[in-house]
């Protein structure tokens, strides 16, 4: 059964429990009540929406103000402007650059981290052997691994070795919350797939790394593609690594980007480009959000709630 | 998920060969190195990003650069160990009074805004659990403040937050959110909570809808009212579930640094957590004490992980699970010996399966 079997039948007898639940059956109840227990739940709809998207929603208008009148309350940009959009991308700030070295350190991140992660959790899932709690304990344990207990030690070593400035010294201390992550993700997943398509293949002679590539692998994909979006996010949003490994703007990635927009003096902080910059950033990763967001939601929990 | 997500028990086994059924303990040697030759690259980067780290902390925290002027005038670093000394101040004079507040800093963001995620992820789960319509459309914006990154939603705060901002504008109060003091700390709460809670409420809702739903249907016959069935049902059911997702917090809270450090910013003593203490002390070129904090966090966040897993018994590797599935694979295995073998061996195959079972749990 895989985890999308279980949520429809999980959404269905959910229906069937809610449908009653939350609206209890029309002859015991009255008509009035019933409603009104339905105009709560619209109205705590509404209220999880406001206070989801409320921040976000005023990050965007802010960036759409002119200078002026950033500090006007306004619900919408009074006059519209695409003002602070261009003056993060004038050059100065070389915010183009910070994107393009966040593309790269988290593509590669990932990258890795799935190679690396498809075997180990194929390993776990499949193959019998010892102390395989033991592992997968210690690569999980891994990833509750503070940040900084990895900054601290790698900063001196990466100065010794020339790797400051480099985009090795973000991707590999990336990888010590990624490929936990993609292991455990990926093991859940390939529990999930049922053995007996590969079983049925090498009984016809397949050997076990065949059956892998050629059955487990397809099958695995959608798991493999989810892992890949979590893991993207992840390394994405990293910012301690960065900022720490990093002090040459040229290849310090976006989010150490507009931490470090400033303006002209301390108390003239450019809001409105830090906002615009904060669009751009997150935009990529809302719109993989409302595509992806069965997959991510999928890959989220499937870790948690085994 | 447990039970139901399990693969069927011929997964454990490999390849059956016919009329001598396999057993669980047989390992072929093949397996087992295929498996190491898999696991290999990862244990060994794993190594090399956590093991060495932590080894190379432990032994710079027993240092100190002693920076002076040598003979010829020029400025010189020169290490010298110092054994524990960088851990004895951590309880002593200037530098012990910045770790002890860090620490108590740490603990109560931790407690507060795992409390307060908690809360408020269980409404939300709770709320979208009556939503049929619009579910989706719910899902996706309850996703966006989980993936605004953490530094993006600092610099957010912090233009709400700002003096003259949008928030003292809605509140009508002149509060100085963004400088030293209390606020600041509120600040940091309200947008730790923020970007959190929405991922406990969807753990927690997918916890939720497994429960299968006769169940609520037989509490209603049997006049359980809502609060009872929140109580005796959804809360019980969600709890394996919750205690993951608030171990994760936990474990994510303790090592809070990048919110703090936009929202607020380096060096505030109010909101300096121990990760902003330890890479200031480092950006300072201070390595040994630097590490000592570090080394210190790093036990802090094993201390709770180990008592929260020993003392709640949250199920975070699924362990309980192997443990189910080699239970089921081991019975499966002993009626597939009874089946095949004469009469006469099936004492002594019973006798062996059952010697394996133990092994397996003792293991």
């Amino acid at each position: 059964m895989t985890i999308s079997d279980l949520r429809n039948a999980a959404a269905d007898s959910g229906a069937v429990a809610g449908s009653s639940n939350g609206t209890a059956p029309p002859s015991t109840r009255p008509k009035a009540k019933r409603t009104w227990r339905s105009y709560s739940v619209y109205a705590g709809l509404a209220l999880i929406f406001a206070y989801c998207l409320a921040p976000f929603y005023w990050m965007l208008v802010s960036s759409l103000r002119r200078t002026a009148d950033i500090f006007d309350n306004t619900l919408l940009p009074a006059p519209f402007s695409l003002e602070n959009y261009a003056k993060v991308f004038d050059g100065s700030t070389m915010f183009g650059q910070a994107l393009l070295n966040s593309l790269i350190v988290a593509g590669t991140t990932t990258t890795f981290a799935l190679v690396l992660g498809v075997f180990a959790a194929y390993a776990i899932s499949r193959l019998n052997f010892r102390f395989k709690s033991v592992i997968l304990g210690v690569i999980i344990a891994t990833s509750m691994f503070p940040g900084i207990s990895v900054v601290v030690p790698l900063l001196r070593l990466f100065t010794d070795i020339g790797w400051i400035n480099t985009y090795q010294a973000m991707i590999v201390p990336n990888l010590s919350f990624a490929i936990p992550l993609a292991v455990w993700n990926l093991t859940t997943f390939m529990k999930a797939l049922p053995f007996d398509l590969e079983e049925a293949a090498m009984i016809d002679g397949c050997t076990k790394w065949q059956a892998f590539r050629r059955v487990l692998l397809p099958l695995a994909a959608p798991g493999v593609f989810t892992t890949a979006i979590l893991t993207f996010i992840h390394s994405w949003n990293e910012f301690i690594i960065a900022l720490s490994m990093i002090n040459d703007p040229k290849i310090q990635t976006a989010t150490v980007a507009i931490s470090k927009f400033t303006g002209a003096t301390e108390f003239q902080a450019p809001f409105g480009e830090q906002m615009a910059a904060g669009v751009i950033v997150t935009v990529p990763l809302v719109i993989m959000v409302l595509i992806f967001q069965r997959r991510i939601v999928e890959g989220l929990t499937a870790g948690a709630s085994k | 998920m447990t039970t139901t997500t399990a693969p069927p028990a011929g997964a454990q086994t490999g390849t059956p060969q016919p009329g001598r059924p396999r057993k669980r303990g047989h390992r072929s040697p093949g397996e087992g190195r295929m498996a190491a030759m898999l696991l290999s690259p990862t244990l060994l980067v794993l190594a090399l990003v956590i093991v060495y780290p932590l080894l190379s902390a432990v032994h710079q925290s027993l240092f100190r650069a002693e920076s002076g002027l040598d003979a010829d005038g020029f400025v010189s670093d020169v290490e010298s160990f110092v054994g524990l000394a960088n851990y004895a101040d951590l309880f002593v004079g200037e530098s012990g009074r910045r770790f002890l507040n860090a620490f108590a800093n740490t603990t109560f963001f931790t407690v507060t805004t795992v409390f307060l995620e908690t809360v408020l992820g269980l409404c939300l789960a709770l709320a979208m659990n009556r939503a049929f319509r619009g579910r989706s459309f719910l899902r996706a914006s309850i996703l966006v403040p989980w993936a605004v990154p953490t530094a993006v939603s600092g610099l957010l705060w912090r233009w709400i937050f700002q003096s003259d901002g949008i928030a003292n504008n809605i509140l009508g109060s002149e509060i100085l959110w963004t400088a030293e003091g209390n606020a600041s700390k509120l600040a940091v709460i309200i947008a730790e909570v923020w970007k959190t809670a929405p991922f406990i409420g969807l753990l927690v809702l997918a916890g939720m809808q497994v429960i299968p739903g006769e169940v609520y249907e037989a509490a209603r016959i049997d006049g359980a009212g809502w609060w009872r069935q929140l109580g005796s049902i959804t809360l019980p059911l969600v709890k394996p579930t919750l205690l993951v997702a608030v171990l994760f917090r936990m474990l994510d809270a303790l090592r809070m640094f990048d919110l703090p450090f936009v929202l607020i910013g380096s060096g505030k003593e109010s909101v300096e957590t121990l990760s902003m203490l330890a890479w200031d002390e480092s950006n300072q070129l201070r390595y040994g004490s630097a590490s000592a904090f570090a080394v210190m966090l790093f036990l802090y966040v094993a201390v709770v992980a180990i008592v929260f897993v020993k003392v709640l018994g949250a199920d975070v590797t699924g362990a309980k699970e192997l443990k189910l599935l080699s239970k089921k694979t081991a019975r499966k295995n002993r009626i597939a010996a009874n089946q095949a073998t004469a009469t006469a061996d099936e004492a002594t195959a019973d006798l062996s399966n059952s010697d394996q079972t133990k092994t397996e749990a003792t293991r």
